[in-house]
């Protein structure tokens, strides 16, 4: 009884631990801009496929991830400059419509290069699962738990303590506030994009020895993330975390106790509650509007 | 007067030599073959190795003098994987190139959409896709090389029993491959007399099954497991058993039966068995076996010619592409109700996939026998059975 409980929620909260890194992603773009990245999956599969590919070739794997993250990153600016600058003045839906179109361009590149197949990855450390009270944790679940764990509190270290990430938090509340007192915004825009394809490429990385990766795996798990981002209530950095925890959890114990059938429909029903009963998510800012 | 005659004449020889063109014409006129495949697309891994197959063989058949002594012309159309755009092509294939014979349709989407067509238009087709709603109920123009997933059901099944096992658990995807798989399942099993006593889904995105297996596993009386899927579901289901560490006896659908499947699921999969081509054991054949000199043939001309691993989807085109030759040439004629009475009387066709014995109830030829039962040992195919 206790073991299926905890096999049910082991596997929520490694799955849920990645929607979360995803919706940390998305928050943080939409926080800067108020534009939501649909390319935000698209990180998540560079990431894998850079690390499979680069290690297929020789590189040993603890540079195969840097040089992974790091053509991520410089993807996340390249879409900024190359894609949503151009567009300057448009309003965010066009925005986000351009994101949609990135992130098909980006896939398609992809498949060129890599193919459609399904890749491998290695465990980072043992293959050998390891058993709490009667369930089997996969030790690769402890590094993406781990990492995400990383990955939280350095994003809020980066936003209360550098001047960087306050920057973005500033240009965030009020655009033309920030440039008065000296931001340079465009600057701001283009770090979010990168630091958000970082923590994207990092969720794919990680991941990625659980799910396999492929040229299209951003798809589904890019849209379970936003799922977790609206949960949680856009732009809310705790919001993610729980909305993606929840998220995960949910759907596991929906698989294990329900049927596996209904298992995405209660996840979005989840959503279509939340969003009916608090329209900004659990944790989303409230909003006054100012007459 | 003598005008009148030369001119006369000079008619008729007109007339004459023209009617010597189009006897010759005649003579050479191609046969036309069609094919609509997803070549592109999500289902690019079945069109891709067909239309190499097709196109690699119609080549080398022309270089041997053709069929009935005129070349072979192929006509292909790349449908995306899209059922729509398999009718239009399938249409024009019909009425604007007016093609002799069809083989084709990499999707059971694709070769459905097409199949009404077919046969208003009265042309023999022959598909390479698997659902066994394509030849059942029988429709009279509509062929198919593939084993059903019927009969991959009736193998495992057959051999679980052959291992005294008669309460299995089943995991299948929610896809159309994993529910058609499914039902089949349910459907043999209770006429074998055994029974399904789990019965779980997982669907194609889905990233972990240990919450699935492990209701599978807590069921009480459970002896083996079988999933039955496609894509990259099976090899996350096959690595979640061995993390569970699950003891019982595990198999795969040949929905998986391929080099890459063994790449993804790694030492996960050791012990599992599945039905699947002679393709993948070609040197395990014994040697008095009739499929071993086709098999063999089919891996190392399609392997030399595209330098690229042949795959039993290729196959299924290498056999659609030899009925169609070997009716045309029973037939005489590329007359359709001739080439159709004699695709249906085929009998002993040796094909890659398996032995085709062709009647008027049976449109794909082939028994549950012609999968092999496969072990996986060592990282690699072992031949069971």
């Amino acid at each position: 009884m206790l073991a299926e409980f905890l096999q049910y929620l082991f596997t929520g909260i490694t799955i849920g631990a990645t929607y979360a890194l995803i919706a940390l992603g998305f928050t943080l773009i939409y926080n800067a801009s108020h534009v939501i990245n649909f390319a935000q999956g698209e990180f998540l599969m560079i990431g894998g496929m850079a690390t499979v590919s680069l290690t297929a070739m020789g590189v040993p794997m603890v540079f195969a991830v840097v040089l992974a993250v790091i053509l991520a990153g410089v993807l996340g600016i390249a879409l900024q400059r190359f894609a949503i600058a151009p567009a300057k003045q448009a309003d965010v839906v066009t925005l986000i419509i351009i994101t949609i179109g990135a992130s098909i361009f980006i896939r398609g590149i992809a498949q060129m290069v890599w193919g459609k197949q399904y890749h491998v990855m290695q465990n980072f450390s043992t293959n050998e699962p390891i058993q709490v009270f009667g369930a089997v944790l996969n030790s690769q679940s402890l590094w993406v738990l781990g990492v995400g764990a990383v990955m939280v509190v350095a994003l809020v270290l980066f936003f209360t303590k550098t001047l960087i990430g306050k920057a973005i938090l500033a240009t965030s509340m009020n655009k033309e506030a920030a440039r008065l007192v000296g931001i340079r915004t465009q600057m701001v825009l283009m770090l979010a994009f990168m630091v958000s394809a970082l923590l994207g490429s990092v969720a794919g990385i990680v991941v990625a020895p659980i799910t396999f990766t492929s040229y299209d795996i951003g798809i589904i798990l890019g849209l379970k993330g936003f799922v977790a981002a609206a949960i949680g209530g856009l732009g809310s950095g705790v919001g993610a975390v729980v909305g993606g925890l929840t998220l995960g959890i949910v759907e596991a114990m929906t698989a294990g106790y329900i049927s596996s059938d209904y298992k995405d429909a209660v996840a979005f029903s989840m959503i279509l509650l939340v969003l009916f009963f608090m329209p900004r998510g659990l944790f989303g800012a409230k909003v006054v509007e100012r007459v | 007067m003598l005008k009148t005659m030369m001119r006369r004449a000079g008619k008729c020889a007109v007339v004459a030599v023209a009617g010597l063109m189009m006897m010759s014409a005649q003579a050479a006129e191609p046969i036309k073959i069609g094919s609509f495949l997803s070549v592109t697309g999500p289902a690019s891994f079945l069109g891709d190795p067909e239309l190499k197959t097709l196109e690699m063989y119609v080549e080398k058949i022309n270089e041997e003098g053709g069929v009935l002594g005129r070349p072979l012309e192929l006509i292909h159309y790349d449908d995306v994987g899209n059922a729509s755009s398999a009718r239009n092509f399938a249409s024009r294939l019909i009425r604007s190139d007016q093609v002799d014979i069809i083989v084709g349709g990499s999707t059971t989407g694709a070769t459905m959409a097409a199949v009404p067509l077919m046969e208003q238009a009265q042309v023999p087709f022959i598909s390479l896709a698997g659902a066994v709603v394509i030849t059942t109920p029988v429709k009279k123009w509509v062929f198919k090389t593939p084993q059903s997933d019927r009969m991959a059901a009736e193998r495992i099944l057959a051999d679980m029993k052959d291992r005294g096992i008669t309460k299995i658990g089943l995991i299948s995807g929610t896809d159309g491959f994993g529910s058609s798989g499914r039902t089949q399942t349910l459907e043999v099993a209770e006429q074998m007399g055994m029974e399904v006593v789990a019965d779980e889904t997982y669907s194609g995105s889905d990233t972990d099954m240990t919450a699935q297996l492990t209701n599978i596993r807590n069921t009480k009386g459970v002896e083996a497991v079988l999933n039955f899927g496609f894509g990259q579901g099976p090899a996350i289901v096959t690595r979640n058993y061995a993390q569970l560490g699950i003891e019982l006896p595990f198999y795969q659908s040949h929905g998986v039966a391929s080099d890459s499947f063994l790449e993804l699921a790694g030492s996960a999969a050791e012990g599992l068995r599945l039905p699947a081509s002679p393709l993948l054991v070609p040197d395990s054949l014994p040697e008095d076996d009739p499929q071993k000199d086709v098999v063999q043939n089919y891996k190392s001309e399609y392997e030399a010619r595209w330098d690229a691993k042949v795959s039993t989807f290729g196959a299924y085109a290498y056999d659609g592409l030899m009925l169609a030759v070997r009716a045309i040439e029973e037939a005489g004629s590329t007359d359709p109700e001739a080439v159709r009475e004699a695709l249906e009387n085929i009998e002993g066709y040796v094909g890659v996939t398996g032995e085709f014995n062709m009647s008027p109830d049976d449109h794909n030829g082939l028994t549950a026998d012609s999968f092999r039962i496969l072990e996986v040992q060592n990282g690699n195919w072992k031949l069971i059975d």
